[in-house]
């Protein structure tokens, strides 16, 4: 077994290297961290799981406590590449219901909605109302912003927020900031941050400790993933400037529905799949646009993120689920 | 039409180079057999696929006052595209996912238009009128008006 496991971490390893990221230096930064993530395939889909400690059966053990990162439901979406958005949400909660270590909370990093529809929204707060995790913290997609500037979204989900809608809060020693990359988008532009909601940022994690673990969540990713499609934040690099003192940054993104991480220096880049339809890697396809799958694969491409957080290590573990495999 | 002497039913070579002869004046009737069989067919299709491109820059530079730009795999088609004063445009949205298309100097402003949904504007004033997705805002295009 530890053969084949080796075989999974040089496997993965390679891969990397072919990625661009040097050996030496992913190892470093796994030194760093004290655990790590290990990419296998399982129906011919990737899993990130941590190779130190919390895969298999002793999953969960020594873990404080864990998180669950859903993302772009798109409810009203109904076209092939997805007819039922609904029940694959809901899918998607039932199977966060039905792990073994409950997740303190959930969080949704956007794309709640297909258009902005308050009879979406309201179908989205039915399937989550169900959840036996009962606080959720969101970021709005573009999706959720359509029409109105999002005054609809900030009405439900953004009480106490900033500006476009970002906030922070504390949960046992840990350090959450929820971005809003999807306002005020210019043409030709990705997403973008804004001078304001960037001085905030920098205001609410100054005088914060270095070995303060911090997470950052947004919809679009806070790195570049490919241009073209818009997959990345004009102004990210300033934001992750203010962050960089600190000893473990982890950001979590969606919108590009699928997989994808990438370990720079302290800061652990992570994107989930989406729990309503896949889309194309990056420049495999004419756009961006939904990707039909044939219906008995759909659950495979659609999935949870699950993150455990190690005092100890002060090391986040990131696991994704697919619906099914 | 072919400029080969028809070959006698009962002709049969006498030596080795009759017989070459013969088969290389078979195998040239064949193929201009083969190239007409072909040629007529390409040609046919040359004329419809004229006739047809004169349809298609009939609708890019319309004089009847409509012209129509087509959103399809995240991209305006045509992405510029020049039209007389007056002219009314018609963004049609193909793609499974809504899109706008948004001036980016404030002159017009879409609501967001779902699949196979239209939005249209009219041009009254010579100009040049960039605008952008504002969801996508990778998606950009203009309209010259002259």
């Amino acid at each position: 077994m530890p053969d084949k496991k080796q075989d999974v971490i040089d496997q993965r390893l390679q891969d990397l290297n072919n990625d661009g990221v040097d050996r030496r230096g992913f190892l470093k930064c796994m030194a760093w961290a004290g655990t790590g993530l290990v990419w296998t395939l399982s129906g011919g889909i990737p899993l990130s799981q941590a190779f130190a400690k919390s895969s298999g059966k002793d999953a969960g053990k020594g873990v404080d406590f864990s998180f669950v990162q859903i993302s772009d439901s798109h409810i009203g979406f109904s076209k092939p590449a997805n007819p039922d958005v609904t029940l694959t949400l809901q899918t998607a909660i039932n199977k966060i219901d039905a792990m073994p270590a409950k997740p303190d909370f959930i969080i949704h990093t956007g794309d709640l909605t297909q258009l902005s529809k308050p009879s979406e929204f309201d179908t989205l707060d039915q399937v989550l109302k169900g959840a036996s995790a009962k606080q959720i913290y969101f970021v709005p997609g573009e999706h959720d912003m359509l029409s109105d500037n999002g005054e609809q979204f900030l009405e439900r989900y953004g009480k106490g927020t900033k500006g476009t809608g970002y906030y922070s809060f504390d949960h046992k020693g840990v350090h959450f900031v929820g971005l809003v990359n999807v306002a005020n988008l210019k043409a030709g532009g990705m997403g973008s941050l804004g001078h304001e909601q960037l001085e905030w940022l920098e205001d609410d994690v100054r005088g914060r400790s270095a070995s303060t673990p911090i997470v950052l969540f947004a919809h679009i990713p806070l790195w570049t993933i490919y241009p073209d499609w818009g997959w990345g934040t004009d102004d990210s690099e300033q934001a992750l400037s203010y962050v960089k003192r600190f000893g473990s940054v982890t950001v979590l993104n969606g919108h590009i529905h699928q997989i994808m991480q990438k370990v720079e220096g302290k800061v652990s880049f992570h994107t989930a799949m989406s729990t309503a339809f896949p889309q194309p890697a990056p420049g495999t396809a004419p756009s961006a646009g939904p990707m039909k799958v044939p219906a008995d694969q759909l659950s495979r491409v659609l999935g949870i993120t699950d993150v455990n957080y190690v005092v100890s290590g002060r090391s986040l573990a990131v696991i994704d689920s697919p619906l099914a495999r | 039409m072919s400029k080969f002497r028809a070959i006698p039913e009962n002709y049969a070579p006498k030596n080795k180079r009759q017989k070459i002869n013969l088969e290389r004046k078979q195998s040239m009737k064949n193929k201009s057999i083969w190239i007409a069989g072909w040629a007529a067919p390409v040609m046919i299709g040359m004329l419809l696929w004229l006739a047809g491109s004169r349809n298609v820059s009939a609708n890019d530079q319309p004089a009847a006052g409509s012209a129509a730009v087509k959103i399809d795999n995240f991209v305006f088609g045509p992405q510029t595209m020049t039209v007389p004063v007056g002219t009314t445009v018609t963004w049609t949205n193909s793609d499974d996912i809504p899109h706008t298309a948004v001036s980016t100097d404030g002159v017009f402003k879409s609501k967001v238009m779902d699949t196979d949904e239209k939005f249209s504007y009219t041009f009254t004033k010579a100009g040049t009128y960039p605008y952008y997705c504002t969801i996508h805002p990778k998606m950009t295009g203009q309209i010259v008006v002259k």
